[in-house]
């Protein structure tokens, strides 16, 4: 999967150069986008709907064929998807789901240990439809942790949970990233989410990453802390929402 | 306006600290009285062996119109009649060998329609070439009723025990086809999208996703496959043979002997009724990681 095209160095996880991609309708989604993403980097993207976060990391994931374009981009060997809804098959177990296509005889003890390490050791034998929503999605994140990926891309895995279950799955996200360290794309609408979670934060804009920040807020990061507070001040701003006060209704 | 006040302080003055509590325990009543656990909309709770009340119905106005003596036992033989006609049948040894013939020609016809009709099923709903080639003779096929077919085969197959299984086989195809492709292709896109990011190789594709997403649609089809290859089985059984439950109908009538028709009619429903409950109670423990109005 991984080529080389000409120009690209083999030292970060992601690279991307000139990237292009546009629907049928010949509005461009992404126009000339330049990411570098290093091994064990958290990257959040962020974005206005429409603005080519999904259509990004599709590209990444290698789910875009139904669009067109050109650019280079250059993924790692392992690369694991985690999406807004859980995609548990319903009619396999969730140990099932976890070591899907997975080979080998150390599998089911691998996801057995994947499952234990997201909270979920002893439900196994459980069937998707009878776990919460949150559950659901820690299955998925053991799903895709459980191939020790180079890169995790995950599109809004928190947008479908309430607000309580998501700052949990914030911290167990985190933590299982410290532990893993794979290089992270995270697509959210949720600014403090980026924050929270990141070590870099992009703003996509029509297409290209029109602002960047490094997040260097120590320990902790706390909401209330008035560093964090100018770093989302200043990330509202460059989705066009100057102080995060005026609310304005944009047909995307 | 004052008329409204005044109402609501005689009230007040009639019986200030009583009506509430009584409001209150109404409402508690009504909390109480209203049957816990019951869903309004849906079918409801399943009924233990419901299945079976239908058709005991029916056993039920046969028996009592025989007793009764308003069914004439020349048009319809009464129950028990039929139960010692199939009594003697047996123990003169000719009802054994022709139920025997028969169910062997019934499940050799399943199993083979069955295994074609996933095989193209699975042919035409994984690929568009496959489909492009396949679906069309089966929807041909599908609007030529087995009798009209009856002619050609005997003429290709023989009479033999060949024919009658590949006419049952054809039958038994078209519902697997239709259902278990019909299953194959409402299976959510998104789970392949899954499979592509996991890179499931094509066989474990087919094994974890496809198969068990077109199970619900193949089972389906198999409750229909069921009564299908009886209902050919009568066809082929009474156009051409020598043995089974429709040759020993077929003289029957020949020699006006109603009773003896009625135990194969009875013999043919039987069958039907317990394939079909076997279909069924696969259906239940396959199916289990479903929440439907079934359950």
């Amino acid at each position: 999967m991984a080529a080389h095209p000409g120009g690209l160095t083999a030292t970060a996880a992601v690279q991307i150069r000139d990237l292009h991609r546009s629907f049928t309708d010949d509005r461009p989604v992404l126009s000339g986008l330049d990411l570098t993403i290093e091994a064990g980097e958290f990257v959040a993207l962020l974005g206005r709907s429409g603005s080519g976060k999904s259509t990004l990391l599709r590209a990444l994931a290698g789910l875009d064929q139904d669009a067109s374009g050109t650019g280079d981009i250059l993924v790692p060997e392992q690369v694991s998807v985690v999406f807004q809804d859980s995609r548990l098959l319903p009619w396999q177990r969730v140990l099932r789901n976890v070591v899907l296509g997975l080979q080998g005889s150390g599998a089911v003890k691998r996801g057995k240990e994947a499952l234990a390490e997201v909270g979920l050791a002893g439900r196994e034998r459980a069937w998707p439809r009878e776990l919460s929503g949150g559950e659901q999605q820690r299955v998925a994140l053991a799903r895709s942790l459980v191939r020790e990926p180079e890169l995790l891309l995950a599109d809004e895995p928190f947008g479908a949970l309430d607000a309580l279950t998501r700052i949990k799955m914030h911290g167990l996200l985190r933590a299982l990233y410290e532990r893993h360290r794979p290089a992270v794309l995270l697509v959210t609408h949720d600014v403090d989410e980026a924050i929270v979670l990141a070590d870099r934060v992009l703003v996509l804009d029509h297409g290209v990453v029109r602002h960047e920040r490094r997040i260097d807020l120590d320990g902790t990061r706390d909401p209330s802390d008035p560093a964090f507070a100018a770093v989302r001040t200043e990330l509202l701003a460059a989705l066009g929402l100057a102080g995060g006060v005026e609310i304005k209704v944009e047909e995307s | 306006m004052t008329a409204v006040v005044k109402g609501t302080a005689k009230t007040e003055t009639a019986a200030p600290a009583v009506v509430p509590p009584v409001d209150d325990e109404e409402l508690a009543a009504g909390r109480a009285s209203r049957p816990r656990g019951k869903r309004r909309l849906g079918p409801g709770k399943p009924i233990k062996l419901g299945y079976l009340i239908g058709p005991l119905l029916l056993l039920g106005v046969w028996i009592w119109g025989s007793a009764q003596g308003w069914i004439d036992p020349r048009v319809l033989t009464a129950p028990w009649t039929v139960v010692t006609t199939a009594w003697d049948l047996w123990e003169s040894g000719r009802l054994g060998p022709d139920l025997l013939v028969s169910a062997r020609r019934f499940a050799l016809g399943l199993v083979f329609g069955v295994l074609a009709g996933l095989v193209l099923a699975l042919v035409s709903g994984l690929s568009r070439w496959g489909e492009a080639i396949v679906d069309g003779p089966v929807q041909i096929k599908r609007s030529i009723p087995n009798l009209a077919l009856l002619p050609l085969l005997l003429l290709w197959f023989g009479i033999d025990e060949r024919m009658k299984i590949i006419t049952i086989a054809l039958g038994v195809l078209i519902p697997i086809y239709i259902h278990t492709h019909n299953g194959l292709r409402s299976i959510d896109g998104r789970y392949a999208e899954l499979a592509e990011t996991l890179r499931l190789k094509p066989a474990a594709f087919v094994g974890r996703v496809v198969l068990p997403g077109a199970l619900p649609g193949f089972l389906l089809g198999m409750r229909f496959a069921v009564t299908s290859s009886w209902l050919s089985l009568v066809v082929v059984e009474q156009v051409n043979a020598t043995s089974g439950i429709g040759y020993m109908m077929l003289l029957a009538g020949t020699y006006g002997q109603t009773d003896v028709i009625i135990v194969g009619l009875v013999l043919y429903a039987l069958l039907g009724l317990a394939s079909d409950t076997v279909v069924r109670l696969i259906q239940r423990r396959a199916l289990s990681w479903r929440r439907t109005l079934e359950d």
